[in-house]
């Protein structure tokens, strides 16, 4: 698409700058192109085809008229809606879009806006001046505090208190501490991790810098799977960028703090996102989990006392510092600050990534922002929080978004990766594919996990087959209770959860299989495959 | 053989990052190779001050890491969660037919491979696909038959 782009530009003799920005979270419309002339708004274009490009080129760049028939909407230009002029009627503001009028930006606030490979972009949009706040006008201490009081809590799923987390760190005085900011990201249905890095890698090289700040801690990595080539590639683009001017590496800004940081790899393992296991990969091991205590704040990567983040929780720390801990906490609902940033898949309207204020409800994220269901079906239920979270039935999603209200719905709000079911999903069959995902990525260590994870997906085959029994729930449930008692991770403590969540709201659908004999939506009767190799 | 060997230890002496481990130094060999030649294993022990069995142990754990010269095109299907809601099933027995495969591998005559994984990241162009590392979105068992058949002519 770049290639036609520059051709087109070329044919013409057009003097234009082409940027490749990243992920402004239009999914549904990818890919976009859009065209700001000089003093103008910004007009996007969605969807767009190697030959409707060329016409856009043609017609709107070098011609001065926006593609009426093409355009998705516009962005105000510098002069505010006024500068709207020159759009045709029909064309609306993109921010009256579905998707973008539920908004609140602050991860996400340069994420398609800047050009995530030239730094100074970054820097001309406030980048780096938080870090510079930090450390020439406040201590450590006053940065964890600022921290502690925005009241972020991590977004990789367990939802810990920030603040606390990095306290634990920073209590400790030996010489070397490590920051590692998580982006394996192997949740099916999230994607924000890696759209942030892609999209703006210097926000969360800030957040890591300052989290090494606040801790004491001189080194750090941001861990990524291998074969994830655009987020790989732009953190290291980031990171050669910050450290030629000094943002990374000795004496940062002149103010005495130093921060080495560098990317490592994994292989293909879901559970090394799992903090301890994570640690195990980057020291070049197996990804497989360590036992606690001790802790990472005592011993941690190469046995020093070690902070793990996900990228979001780090993506937020700047704003945070730059506009205060009351702030941020002035945002959100009850004991769940800020915002979060949702990953809206599967059978929806408007699929994309979203950041919106916690205390939203699910019900308009859905039907609202996302516009619902295609194809005027109906919604069979929401699958939220990975495969280790749970579904919740389409007659519960009236819930405000919150990491406590979500948990005691049996579903939990995880890395935000939200996956909409229609009514002709077959939730069998789905609790089969997300325990076939959980059991290929049973890293093997704990026996409950391992064994349990096969054993529960041989009685889930069973029931698709139509040959279950009703004492097959009941073993179900013996195995996940084993599971969560005597496995050393979440993958197995909490790997029970797509059943019970399952069962809680379509014991039904179950009874249907195992009694009627029979699977209502039809999806069991149909061919499946699973990967030939396992972990087993 | 010695192009080989020297093609490891071009790749184990070329990894830009400051910390280097067992696993770091697998991945630099498997990107330059393709795979995980048994030369490699040993060439990676002494790089790494360490064991065959060190070694093994983590080659065998991740699944990326192949033991055989790659295919001439890689296939890879998505199938996870969001995938699977919208049609990943109907397309990997799509791209299993075209390619001519009873289920993930290589085909015999070395033209591709084919493999099933747990999340390519592009959840909202749910069902995807890869081919040689290149995500292709929106797919249908019949855009998959036309592309698979294009890799095959």
């Amino acid at each position: 698409m770049i290639q036609v782009v520059e051709e087109a530009l070329a044919q013409h003799g057009a003097a234009a700058t082409v940027s490749r920005v990243g992920c402004i979270g239009l999914c549904y419309a990818e890919p976009l192109l859009d065209v700001t002339l000089p003093g103008g708004p910004r007009v996007f274009y969605g969807n767009v085809t190697p030959a409707a490009a060329a016409e856009i080129i043609e017609t709107h760049v070098v011609g001065g008229a926006p593609v009426e028939r093409l355009a998705m909407g516009y962005i105000p230009g510098p002069d505010g809606v006024d500068s709207a002029g020159g759009i045709p009627e029909t064309v609306a503001s993109l921010d009256s879009h579905p998707l973008r009028a539920v908004e609140t930006k602050i991860a996400l606030r340069n994420a398609g806006n800047i050009d995530p490979g030239d730094i100074y972009q970054y820097v001309a949009n406030g980048g780096y001046h938080a870090l510079n706040r930090a450390l020439t006008e406040m201590t450590p201490e006053e940065t964890v505090e600022q921290v502690n009081a925005s009241g972020l809590r991590g977004r990789g799923g367990a939802a810990f208190p920030t603040g606390t987390k990095w306290r634990f760190l920073a209590g400790s005085n030996a010489p070397v501490k490590y920051i590692l900011c998580n982006c394996e990201e192997g949740d099916p249905g999230a994607f924000n991790d890696k759209a942030i890095v892609e999209s703006d890698p210097h926000t969360l090289i800030e957040g890591i810098l300052l989290a090494g700040y606040a801790t004491g801690a001189n080194a750090g990595y941001i861990f990524i799977r291998h074969g994830h080539d655009g987020p790989i590639d732009r953190a290291r683009e980031a990171l050669i960028q910050a450290k030629e001017i000094g943002l990374v590496g000795q004496d940062i800004m002149g103010s005495g703090f130093n921060f080495e940081l560098e990317v490592a790899l994994t292989g293909d393992s879901y559970v090394a996102g799992e903090e301890s296991a994570l640690m195990e990969a980057i020291e070049g091991s197996r990804a497989m989990p360590r036992f606690r205590p001790p802790f990472p704040a005592q011993f941690g990567l190469f046995g020093k006392p070690t902070n793990i983040n996900n990228v979001k929780t780090l993506a937020y720390v700047p704003q945070i510092i730059a506009n205060g801990g009351d702030w941020f906490a002035s945002i959100g609902h009850e004991q769940s600050k800020g915002t979060v940033i949702l990953c809206l898949t599967g059978d929806l309207k408007y699929t994309g990534m979203i950041e919106v204020p916690l205390g939203i409800n699910l019900r308009d994220v859905l039907y609202e922002a996302a516009g619902g269901v295609p194809d005027g079906k109906s919604l069979k239920l929401i699958q939220s929080g990975g495969p280790l979270g749970g579904v919740l039935g389409a007659d519960h999603v009236d819930v405000v978004l919150d990491f406590e209200v979500l948990r005691s719905a049996g579903a939990i709000l995880g890395s935000g990766g939200i996956i909409a079911a229609d009514e002709d999903t077959c939730v069998v069959d789905l609790t089969r594919a997300l325990i076939a995902f959980c059991q290929y990525e049973s890293c093997g260590k704990c026996f409950p996990c391992r064994m349990g994870m096969s054993h529960l997906l041989e009685v889930l085959e069973r029931i698709c087959r139509l040959e279950g029994t009703l004492e097959d729930l009941a073993l179900m449930r013996k195995v996940g209770e084993n599971m969560q008692a005597g496995s050393l991770c979440g993958h197995g403590q909490l790997g029970f959860n797509p059943v019970s969540s399952a069962l809680r709201y379509f014991g039904d659908e179950f009874e249907a299989h195992i009694v009627g004999r029979t699977c209502p939506t039809g999806v069991c009767l149909k061919p499946k495959f699973s990967p030939a190799l396992t972990r087993r | 053989m010695e192009g080989l060997a020297q093609r490891i230890s071009q790749a184990m002496l070329g990894q830009e990052q400051a910390t280097i481990t067992i696993l770091s130094t697998l991945l630099a060999v498997q990107d330059e190779l393709g795979y995980l030649a048994k030369e490699a294993i040993e060439l990676v022990a002494g790089f790494t001050d360490s064991t065959i069995n060190d070694v093994w142990a983590v080659a065998s754990f991740y699944p990326n890491f192949r033991f055989e010269p790659p295919c001439l095109h890689q296939v890879e299907v998505c199938w996870g969660a969001s995938c699977h809601l919208v049609g990943a099933m109907p397309l990997m027995e799509a791209v299993m037919e075209a390619c001519e495969l009873e289920s993930e591998g290589d085909r015999e005559d070395g033209r591709l491979s084919l493999r099933f994984n747990t999340c390519l990241g592009a959840c909202a162009h749910a069902p995807v696909i890869a081919i040689d590392h290149h995500l292709m979105g929106r797919q249908t068992p019949e855009t998959a038959r036309e592309r698979i058949g294009g890799l095959l002519r």
